[in-house]
C-alpha cells in the first residue's frame, strides 16, 4: 500500500527526464539571478534555506519512507554552532557553516543509529523525542546558547577572509551557490544506484532484505545525508539572519519542512522548493495574524493529507507523466 | 529519621508523589493512544490537544456556565469525545486505507488548528482553575504533607486505568474490540459494525485524554501548549513501553513518572531528559519496547 501512496516514485532517471531536469535547473538558475531584483534578497535567501531544509526532510520521507519528526534538531543545533563559532571564535563564515554542518552530521549519525532500529510511526516518535533532548540541552546550557535570548548579532564576516558579506547582494550569491550545490547533490544522490535501492526499501523493505541489501546501512546513510543537508540549511540561516534561537530547535520547527514537502510534493526533487516558496510567502503575509498562522498551517496540513497528497509538483508530474 | 541517603524524607516523598501523579497522566494518555492505535492504526497526534481541550472545557464550563469540577469531570470528556467522533467521521475515516504515516500528519494538522484557535481566543498565558473545595485541604502523614487533591488524582486515574484494562481484557465488548484489531473482516462477518466500533473507540480514547485534562486543570495552569509538551514525553513513554499491551501502558507510565520524580531529587538537571535517556537505553537493548511484541 505504501508503494502507491507514499509518493510518486521518480524511478530510474530516463533520458527524457534527464533533459527535463537539466532544463528545470537552468530555469531555476535564471530565476535566482533575476529574483533579488524583483524581491527582497533576504526573503529569497530565507526561501532558499527552507527549501534546502525541506528537501533534506523529503530525502528521508519521500525516497526512503522514513518520517522524521526531529529535523529541527539538526537545523537548530547547526545554527547554534555556526552562530557561536562565528561570533565567539571569530572564524570566517564558510568555516562556521562547515562546523555547523559537520556537527549536524555527527548528531545525525548518533540519532540515526538509534532511530533506524524502529520503523513507521515509531521512527517518527523516536526522532521527535531525540530532538526534544537537543531542545532541553539548548535550554539548560545558556553558556552555549544564551538561553531565551539566543545568540544575537552574529557577524556575517568575510568569506574566505576577503569578501565582505555584510552586503545583502554578496551574501545572496553565496547563499545561491550553497543552495544550488545542495540541490544538485541531492538530485545526484536520489538518482544514483544508492537512491534506487533506497526507493526499493521504501516500497518493499522485506523484498529489499531478501535481495541481499543491507537495509539498515542504507537507511543510516540516508539519515546522515539528510541530517547534514538540514544542518547546512540551519548554519546558513544563522549567518544570513545573524541570530540563532530556541525557535530553531523547538519541535514545531520540525513541522515546517514536513508541511513544505507536503505542499510541494513528497518524493519529488523540486516539490520541497515550491512548498518552501509557498509556505514562506504565506508566513510573510500573515506575520501580523498571530495565532491564525498556526491555524492556517494546520488547515493546510489537513487539506493536503485529505485531498492533495501529491502536492503541487507531484500533481504536475502525474499530469505530464514525468518524474520531477 | 528525617533524611535518607542525605535527602530529606519530606522532599523525597513529595517528589515521588508528584512523579506518580505525572506518571498517572502518562499512563492515561498512553493508554488512550494505545487504544486508538490498536483499532485505527494511527498515532493520534491530536491526543495532546484533546487533553488540552478537556482542561479548557472544564475552565469554560466554570467561567461561562458555572459548572463545577465534578460535573466537568463527566461533561468535558463527553463533549470532547463527541468532537473526536466528528473528527473521525469527517476526516480520519477518509484516510483509513493509506499509509499510517499520513494519519500522523493529519492529526498533527488538527492539533495545530486546535492550539492556534485556543491561543487566539484565550492567549498563551495560563488560566487558573481552582481546586474543588472538598479537596482543597491536605493531611499531615508525619513524614510528609499530602494535598488531598493530589491523592484524589492518583486514586481516580488508577481507577480509570484499571477499569479500562478490565473492559478491554475481561468483557465481551473488549473481546470484540481485540478481535476487530486482529481481524476486522472476520468480526464484520459476525455481524458487528466495525466502522461504528472504530468511531466509538476513537471517541472513548479522546474522552480519556479529555478526562486527564480536567484532572490536570487544577494542578497545572490551563494553557494551549499544555498538551503538546506533555505529548512528546508520552510518545517517549509509548516507545519505551512498546504500546503492545494495555497493562504495559499503565505500568510504564506510572514507573517512568516515578523515575522522573526520583531524578528531580537526586539530579534535578537531568529530570527533563531522563525519560528520553531511558528511551535510548531501551531501544539499544530491546527495540520493540519493554512490553512490545516483536514484528
Amino acid at each position: 500500500m505504501a508503494d502507491t501512496t507514499l509518493a510518486n516514485a521518480v524511478g530510474g532517471l530516463e533520458q527524457d527526464d534527464k533533459s527535463l531536469h537539466r532544463a528545470i535547473f537552468m530555469g531555476l538558475a535564471l530565476l535566482l539571478i533575476a529574483a533579488p531584483y524583483a524581491f527582497y534578497p533576504v526573503f529569497v535567501m530565507k526561501v532558499l534555506c527552507f527549501a534546502l531544509f525541506a528537501s533534506a526532510f523529503n530525502l528521508l520521507f519521500g525516497y526512503a519512507g522514513l518520517l522524521s519528526f526531529g529535523h529541527a534538531a539538526f537545523f537548530g543545533f547547526a545554527s547554534y554552532v555556526a552562530a557561536y563559532t562565528a561570533k565567539y571564535w571569530g572564524i570566517t563564515p564558510e568555516l562556521a557553516i562547515i562546523l555547523g554542518t559537520g556537527s549536524g552530521a555527527i548528531l545525525g549519525l548518533i540519532f540515526g543509529l538509534i532511530a533506524i532500529r524502529r520503523q513507521g510511526i515509531y521512527f517518527a516518535m523516536i526522532t521527535l523525542a531525540l530532538a526534544q533532548m537537543v531542545y532541553f540541552f539548548s535550554i539548560q546550557r545558556p553558556d552555549f546558547t544564551n538561553g531565551e535570548d539566543g545568540i544575537q548579532a552574529v557577524p556575517r564576516g568575510h568569506l574566505f577572509g576577503v569578501i565582505d558579506l555584510s552586503n545583502d547582494m554578496t551574501l545572496y550569491w553565496t547563499v545561491v551557490v550553497i543552495f544550488f550545490a545542495g540541490m544538485l547533490l541531492m538530485h545526484r544522490f536520489v538518482h544514483s544506484p544508492f537512491g534506487q535501492v533506497l526507493q526499493a526499501i521504501r516500497d518493499n523493505e522485506n523484498r529489499a532484505i531478501s535481495l541481499g541489501y543491507r537495509v539498515q546501512r542504507y537507511k543510516l546513510i540516508a539519515f546522515v545525508v539528510s541530517a547534514t543537508v538540514a544542518a547546512l540549511a540551519g548554519a546558513t540561516k544563522a549567518i544570513i539572519f545573524q541570530v540563532a534561537t530556541l525557535v530553531d530547535v523547538h519541535w514545531s520547527m520540525s513541522g515546517e519542512p514536513i508541511l513544505m514537502a507536503l505542499v510541494g510534493g513528497v518524493g519529488t526533487i523540486f516539490g520541497p522548493l515550491v512548498g518552501a516558496a509557498v509556505i514562506t510567502t504565506l508566513q510573510n503575509y500573515l506575520i501580523s495574524a498571530g495565532s491564525w498562522v498556526t491555524v492556517i498551517q494546520g488547515l493546510i496540513f489537513i487539506v493536503c493529507v485529505l485531498t492533495f497528497r501529491a502536492g503541487i509538483v507531484g500533481t504536475i508530474a502525474n499530469r505530464i507523466r514525468r518524474g520531477l | 529519621m528525617t533524611d535518607l541517603i542525605g535527602i530529606p524524607i519530606q522532599a523525597l516523598s513529595g517528589q515521588l508523589l508528584l512523579g506518580l501523579i505525572n506518571g498517572s497522566f502518562y499512563a492515561m494518555l498512553s493508554l488512550g493512544l494505545a487504544i486508538i492505535f490498536g483499532l485505527l492504526h494511527i498515532i493520534n497526534f491530536t491526543h495532546g490537544a484533546q487533553y488540552t481541550m478537556g482542561a479548557f472545557a472544564a475552565w469554560m464550563g466554570m467561567t461561562f456556565f458555572g459548572i463545577n469540577y465534578w460535573w466537568a469531570l463527566i461533561l468535558a470528556p463527553i463533549s470532547v469525545g463527541l468532537i473526536g467522533v466528528a473528527m473521525e467521521r469527517l476526516m480520519l475515516l477518509r484516510i483509513r486505507d493509506i499509509a499510517p504515516l499520513y494519519g500522523l500528519l493529519l492529526t498533527f494538522g488538527l492539533a495545530l488548528v486546535i492550539q492556534g484557535l485556543l491561543r487566539h481566543y484565550f492567549g498563551a498565558s495560563g488560566l487558573r482553575y481552582p481546586i474543588p473545595p472538598l479537596l482543597s485541604s491536605g493531611s499531615n502523614l508525619g513524614f510528609m504533607f499530602l494535598p488531598h487533591y493530589r491523592a484524589w488524582v492518583l486514586f481516580i486515574s488508577l481507577v480509570v486505568c484499571f477499569t479500562t484494562w478490565l473492559i478491554i481484557e475481561r468483557t465481551r465488548i473488549g473481546a470484540t474490540l481485540r478481535a476487530a484489531q486482529e481481524n476486522p473482516g472476520l468480526v464484520e462477518a459476525f455481524g458487528i459494525n466495525v466502522p461504528r466500533l472504530v468511531t466509538v473507540t476513537y471517541g472513548a480514547g479522546v474522552g480519556l485524554a479529555a478526562f486527564a485534562g480536567v484532572l490536570a486543570a487544577p494542578i497545572y495552569s490551563v494553557q494551549p501548549q499544555m498538551g503538546a509538551d506533555l505529548l512528546i514525553v508520552v510518545f517517549a513513554v509509548v516507545v519505551i513501553g512498546g504500546m503492545g499491551s494495555i497493562l504495559g501502558s499503565i505500568v510504564t507510565g506510572l514507573g517512568l513518572g516515578l523515575v522522573e520524580g526520583l531524578t528531580k531529587v537526586l539530579y534535578p538537571e537531568a529530570s527533563s531528559v531522563v525519560i528520553f535517556v531511558i528511551m535510548i537505553l531501551v531501544l539499544m537493548v530491546k527495540p520493540e519496547g519493554l512490553f512490545g511484541r516483536t514484528s
